[in-house]
C-alpha cells in the first residue's frame, strides 16, 4: 500500500495492555479505525471501555506508565509507535493535540493561563515571549474569550468552565494540530455552554482543515458533530459504522442499548427510562465469549448459546458498517421495542 | 496584602493574650509560687513575707494586670510597692527595673526572664537555622529524588533508610554522632557552642555541626516521605497529563509543574515546624550540654522556676504564631488561588 492511499489517520489493531498485581487489565484490545482530515470520529462508551486509552495512546502518553502499547498508528504516513520517546514528544501537542474532560484540573491552578498556553507554542517554536504571548492572545480572541489582551493574565480559577475550556481548546490548537482529540470535552459543563463549545470546535475544525476525534459518552453529541461512530465496550470495537447507519440502524444490542437508555424530552413523563441492565465486565479477565453475554437481552435467540463462549468477530454487514455480535437478524430488536431509531 | 497582614497580626495578638491568660492560671492559679521562690528551708515567717514581697497576696486577676502591665510597659520588682520603696531608700541596687516586654523576675536566676531568654536564645536559634536548611534541602532533595524513581531500587532504598533514621530516637542519634564522631574517631572537634561574635561564622558553624545534624536527621526523614508524597501526588494530577500533552520535555513536566504544586504544601508544614523548634530542642541540647531554651526550661522546671516557665512559654508560642502569619502570607504568594481578602 503507497503512503497516498493510506488514511491520514489510521490505528491497526491497537492493543493498550496494563500488568497489574491483579493480572494484565486489556484495557484496549485489537482495534482498528481510520479518519481522514476534515471529518470526525465519535468514540462512544461506558466509563472504562477503553475509548479515554486508546486515544491516549496516539498521543504517546503511555510511556509515562508501565503500559504496554501493541499494534500500529499511522498518522499522515508515519507509524507513531515507532518513534522515539524524543519525536514523539516533538509530534505532541504540535501534530497532534489533546483537549481534556475537566478543564479546572486540567489546567495548572498556580500558572496564568497566558503562560500555559505560550508554554505549548514555545514548545514547538523557536519564538520569543512577546511574539508567544501575542500568538496566545489570538488565539484566546479566536476561541471567543471576551478581553483576551486582559484575561491572558487570569489564573485558571479565575475563569467560568466554559471559559476554561475555551482555554483548553485555545492551547490545543495553537499549533495548528492535524489531528485533535477532545476526550468528553463537554461533559463537565453546562448544557447551553456544551453547544457553544461544539460549535466552536466545528468552526475550527473547519478552518484548520482537523481530523477530530470526540470521546463521548453523550449521543446527542455524537449526533450533532459525528461522521463516523466507533462504538466501545470492554476495550473493544463493537460497532462501527458512520454515524447515520449507527443512529439509525444500531445492530449491535448494545449499541442499540446506549440509544435506548438516552432520555427523550418529548416523550410523556411517564415512560420509565430503559438503562441497559448489569455492569461491564471485569477488564483483568474478560469473559471468553461476547463481552457484553449477561447484560445482552438478544442472547438467547442466538443459536447455541454461542454468545456464552465464541468471541464474535467485527464483521461488516453493509458498506461502512460493522458489527461485533453473532444475533443475525437484527429486525428482533425493532419489533421487540415500542420505538425504534430514537433519534 | 498589607492588610491581610495586618489583620492577622492583630490576630495573632488577640490569640498571644488568650495563650498567656490561660498560662498565667495554670502556672500561679495551680500551685503556690512563694513556696518555691522561698526554696527548700522555708519557715512560716519567711514564707509569709515572701509572698508580701512578690505580690502574691493579691488577687490573681491583680498580678495578671501587673504581668499584663510588664508586657506592655515594663515594671519594677520587687513587686509589693510600700517594701520597693523603702528597698530604693536603703539599698537601690537591689531595686530591679524590668522593661518592656517584662515577662517576669527569676528569684532563682537573680536576673529577669528576659534576660535569662536573651541568654540562652541564640544556641537554639542557630540550631534552629542550621538544621532547618539542613533537613528542608535534603530531605526535598532526596524526597523528590524517591517520587521520580517510584519502585525503583533508589526509591526502595531512600523509603528503607528513611524508615530507620525516623524510628531512631533523637538521644541516640546524638549519643552516637557524639560518642563516636566527635570522640572516638575523632572526625570533628568536641563540640561546643562558638558563637558568631567569639569564633566568627566559620566557628559557629562548625560547632553547630553534629547537634543541627542530630536535630535534622528526624526531620530530614519524614520530610523525605511527606515530600515523595507530595510529588507523587502532584504528578498523578491532570495537569500533568496536559503538560505532558503539550509536548515538553519531562524535566519541564516535573519541575515547573509536578514540583511547584507539591511545594505549597511544604510551606506550611515546615514553618510550623521551624516555629516549634524556636521553643527549644529539649533532647539535643541536653545530649551536647549546649545553653539553649530547652535546656533552660528543663532546668527551670527542675527548680520549679514558675517565672521562667511561664516567659518560655509564652516566647515558644509567639514564635508559633508569627511563623503561622509568615506561612499564610507566603501560602497566599505561590498559590494564586489563596488571594488576600
Amino acid at each position: 500500500m503507497t503512503q497516498n492511499s493510506k488514511p491520514f489517520l489510521s490505528v491497526e489493531a491497537l492493543t493498550v495492555n496494563f500488568p497489574t498485581s491483579d493480572g494484565i487489565v486489556h484495557a484496549t484490545e485489537n482495534l482498528t479505525y481510520t479518519l481522514e482530515r476534515g471529518k470526525t470520529l465519535g468514540i462512544v462508551g461506558e466509563s472504562g471501555s477503553g475509548k479515554s486509552v486508546s486515544s491516549s495512546a496516539i498521543l504517546g502518553l503511555h510511556h509515562y506508565n508501565n503500559a504496554v502499547v501493541s499494534g500500529q498508528i499511522w498518522l499522515d504516513g508515519i507509524d507513531l509507535l515507532q518513534l522515539s520517546d524524543k519525536e514523539m514528544r516533538l509530534k505532541r501537542g504540535k501534530d497532534v493535540a489533546m483537549i481534556f474532560q475537566d478543564p479546572l484540573s486540567a489546567l495548572h491552578p498556580y500558572y496564568r493561563v497566558g503562560d500555559q498556553i505560550a508554554e505549548a507554542y514555545r514548545a514547538h517554536n523557536r519564538v520569543t515571549k512577546r511574539a508567544a504571548r501575542a500568538r496566545t492572545i489570538e488565539m484566546l480572541a479566536r476561541v471567543g474569550i471576551p478581553q483576551p489582551d486582559r484575561r491572558v493574565d487570569d489564573y485558571p480559577h479565575q475563569f467560568s468552565g466554559g471559559m476554561r475550556q475555551r482555554v483548553m481548546i485555545a492551547m490545543a490548537l495553537i499549533n495548528d494540530p492535524t489531528l485533535l482529540i477532545a476526550d468528553e470535552p463537554t461533559t463537565a459543563l453546562d448544557v447551553t455552554v456544551q453547544a457553544q463549545i461544539l460549535d466552536l470546535l466545528q468552526d475550527l475544525q473547519r478552518e484548520f482543515d482537523t481530523a477530530l476525534i470526540m470521546i463521548t459518552h453523550d449521543l446527542g453529541v455524537i449526533a450533532e458533530v459525528a461522521d463516523d461512530v466507533l462504538v466501545m465496550y470492554a476495550g473493544r470495537a463493537v460497532e462501527y459504522g458512520t454515524a447515520r447507519a449507527l443512529l439509525t440502524k444500531p445492530s449491535m444490542p448494545y449499541t442499540w442499548g446506549l440509544i435506548q437508555s438516552v432520555p427523550d424530552v418529548t416523550a410523556s413523563v411517564d415512560k420509565p427510562l430503559r438503562p441497559i441492565p448489569g455492569s461491564p465486565p471485569s477488564l483483568v479477565n474478560p469473559p471468553s465469549g461476547c463481552a457484553f453475554f449477561g447484560r445482552c437481552e438478544f442472547s438467547e435467540r442466538v443459536a447455541g448459546n454461542r454468545c456464552a463462549h465464541e468471541l464474535p468477530k467485527l464483521l461488516p454487514i453493509e458498506l461502512g458498517h460493522s458489527k461485533r455480535c453473532h444475533l443475525e437478524d437484527t429486525s428482533i430488536m425493532y419489533s421487540d421495542s415500542a420505538e425504534a431509531g430514537v433519534l | 496584602m498589607i492588610a491581610f497582614a495586618v489583620r492577622r497580626t492583630l490576630i495573632g495578638i488577640v490569640m498571644l493574650l488568650a495563650m498567656v491568660l490561660v498560662v498565667f492560671v495554670l502556672f500561679f492559679a495551680a500551685g503556690n509560687p512563694a513556696k518555691d521562690v522561698c526554696g527548700k528551708f522555708c519557715t512560716p515567717e519567711k514564707l509569709k513575707q515572701v509572698t508580701k514581697v512578690y505580690g502574691y497576696d493579691q488577687p490573681i486577676s491583680q498580678q495578671f494586670g501587673l504581668f499584663m502591665k510588664g508586657l506592655v510597659v515594663g515594671r519594677d520588682y520587687p513587686v509589693n510597692d510600700a517594701y520597693r520603696a523603702a528597698l530604693e531608700k536603703s539599698n537601690p541596687d537591689l531595686v530591679i527595673h524590668c522593661a518592656a516586654p517584662c515577662l517576669g523576675y527569676s528569684q532563682h536566676d537573680a536576673s529577669t526572664v528576659n534576660a535569662d531568654i536573651v541568654k540562652y536564645a541564640p544556641v537554639t536559634i542557630s540550631l534552629a537555622l542550621y538544621s532547618f536548611i539542613l533537613w528542608i534541602f535534603f530531605g526535598v532533595l532526596f524526597g523528590v529524588i524517591a517520587a521520580v524513581f517510584k519502585g525503583k531500587l533508589l526509591d526502595r532504598i531512600t523509603v528503607g533508610v528513611t524508615l530507620v533514621v525516623y524510628a531512631l530516637p533523637t538521644f541516640f542519634i546524638g549519643t552516637f554522632l557524639l560518642q563516636f564522631v566527635a570522640i572516638k574517631w575523632r572526625l570533628v572537634p568536641y563540640p561546643t557552642y562558638v558563637s558568631i561574635a567569639d569564633g566568627g561564622v566559620a566557628g559557629w558553624f562548625s560547632s553547630l555541626l553534629l547537634p543541627s545534624l542530630t536535630l535534622a536527621l528526624f526531620y530530614m526523614a519524614a520530610y523525605v516521605r511527606i515530600t515523595r508524597a507530595f510529588v507523587l501526588e502532584s504528578l498523578s494530577e491532570d495537569y500533568i497529563r496536559t503538560a505532558r500533552a503539550k509536548g515538553l520535555r519531562t524535566r519541564v513536566v516535573l519541575f515547573r509543574h509536578g514540583l511547584r504544586a507539591a511545594l505549597t504544601p511544604l510551606i506550611s508544614l515546615a514553618g510550623l515546624d521551624f516555629a516549634a523548634l524556636l521553643g527549644g530542642a529539649v533532647i539535643t541540647e541536653s545530649v551536647f550540654n549546649y545553653q539553649g531554651l530547652g535546656l533552660l526550661a528543663v532546668t527551670s522546671a527542675r527548680n520549679s522556676d514558675l517565672p521562667v516557665l511561664i516567659g518560655l512559654v509564652i516566647v515558644a508560642g509567639a514564635a508559633v504564631i508569627a511563623m503561622n502569619i509568615i506561612v499564610d502570607v507566603l501560602y497566599a504568594y505561590v498559590d494564586p488561588r489563596v488571594r488576600l481578602r
